[in-house]
């Protein structure tokens, strides 16, 4: 063996360019062109409205809600029925104190529901309105990128965020990324029963799952009952007084479209780009 | 090879020890399980054979599909007879007990689902 260090370094050089370009080469031999490859994965990067500020292209169902504040403020008893209906059908336990509280559908204060909106002279009847809150079901979520498992996606025929219970590993990744305090965490058992013998599920509903401990649980837009063709718990609760319309937003002759075209409406905190599906009418 | 005297010996025992429930129970795998099949129902969703060995991955199937791709929540058998693909609202119509049908051959083979940590089984009728 008399190699120098001169030829080692030679075949040495040589050896990486051919391992860097190896791969390309063997890829642009099967696809038969350089380029074609290319243009077969770049094409879905680009398209419009993926994270920016533009409206995000209409296609396919995307369900949503209009909520109407002042419809909640004339009936106070709505959002209690709303809830009471949202919880019971879903097998919502009560676990009787806020620490540990499991909430599809809640009322917020206006300052704590609308935290980017500047609450200086803000008029005190909007104030004392109970403001229905519920998931999102943002057309961004960032829960959905947050889960590590994929328990947590957003439907492909509806567009609502889902959670698939059999997935939830309870790491809570997800609440952290909610930034509207949509999710809910199993700290006990939800079959169980509290100090006094009374179990957190008032009347089990038998034909919902309840959900195990150290689960992540929210609203589903009630993704069982549309699937047999029925409205939203929340929606059939408020009937026809018109405090709920939800329907699909990319179609513009449905009511919600309707609702929106003729009304001035916010979302919760839009600036963070999750492009939240509820709207709220002032 | 060195110690003969103590692996063979050794390896006896040991065979004797991992296969104790063979022949204690005298090679007996005790009684087979009898689910209590539905009065009413003429048919399973698929083949007995088939239901007996692969439920599981039926149901796995069932559940992929519906929560995650929302997959239709009827379907009908070869003969036409419509069911729910579900295991609350579908299998738990006919087999209405979860403890003379589920647990029956569950228990046989020492294997504990956790289907009922979440779904709700019916109620049992005595």
């Amino acid at each position: 063996m008399d190699a120098k260090r001169r030829d080692f370094l030679k075949m040495a050089g040589l050896s990486a360019l051919a391992g860097l370009t190896a791969p390309a080469a063997v890829h642009m031999l099967v696809n038969k062109g350089p380029f074609q490859a290319n243009a077969a994965t770049a094409a879905p990067v680009g398209e419009a409205g993926e994270g920016g500020h533009e409206a995000a292209p209409a296609t396919g169902v995307r369900l949503g809600m209009v909520i109407d504040i002042k419809k909640f403020g004339e009936n106070q008893e709505l959002a209690r029925q709303c809830i009471e209906a949202c919880h019971s059908i879903h097998n919502v336990p009560d676990y009787g104190n806020a620490k540990d509280e499991i909430k599809w559908i809640w009322t917020e204060d206006y300052e704590h529901a609308f935290t980017d909106q500047s609450q200086y002279k803000r008029n005190t009847t909007l104030h004392e309105l109970p403001i229905m809150t519920l998931c999102n079901h943002c057309d961004n979520p960032p829960c959905v990128r947050a889960c590590p498992t994929q328990a947590t996606f957003k439907s492909k025929k509806t567009g609502a965020v889902l959670m698939d219970y059999h997935r939830c590993i309870g790491c809570r990744f997800c609440m952290a990324a909610c930034p509207y305090g949509a999710r809910s965490f199993n700290w006990r058992d939800p079959r169980g029963k509290d100090a006094k013998g009374q179990p957190f599920i008032k009347h089990l509903n038998a034909d919902f799952p309840t959900r195990t401990r150290g689960v992540v649980e929210k609203c589903n837009f009630c993704a069982e009952r549309l699937a047999v063709g029925k409205q939203p718990a929340c929606v059939e609760a408020c009937g026809d007084t018109g405090a709920l319309v939800f329907g699909d937003l990319n179609d513009p002759s449905s009511p919600i479209s309707k609702v929106l075209a003729e009304n001035f409406t916010i979302q919760r905190n839009a600036a963070l780009g999750t492009k939240p599906s509820l709207f709220y009418i002032i | 090879m060195y110690d003969l005297g103590k692996i063979i010996p050794g390896l006896i025992v040991f065979v004797g020890l991992v296969s104790f429930p063979i022949w204690y129970n005298g090679g007996d795998a005790g009684a087979i399980p009898k689910p209590e099949k539905p009065v009413l129902a003429k048919e399973c969703v698929a083949d007995i054979q088939y239901m007996r060995t692969t439920h599981m991955q039926l149901l796995m199937a069932w559940r992929d599909d519906i929560v995650r791709e929302g997959g239709a929540r009827t379907w009908a058998t070869a003969r036409g007879t419509e069911y729910n693909r579900s295991l609350q609202s579908g299998c738990m119509k006919c087999h209405t007990s979860k403890k003379k049908f589920c647990d029956t051959c569950h228990e046989y083979a020492a294997v504990t689902p956790y289907c009922w940590d979440c779904h709700i089984a019916p109620q049992e009728t005595k």
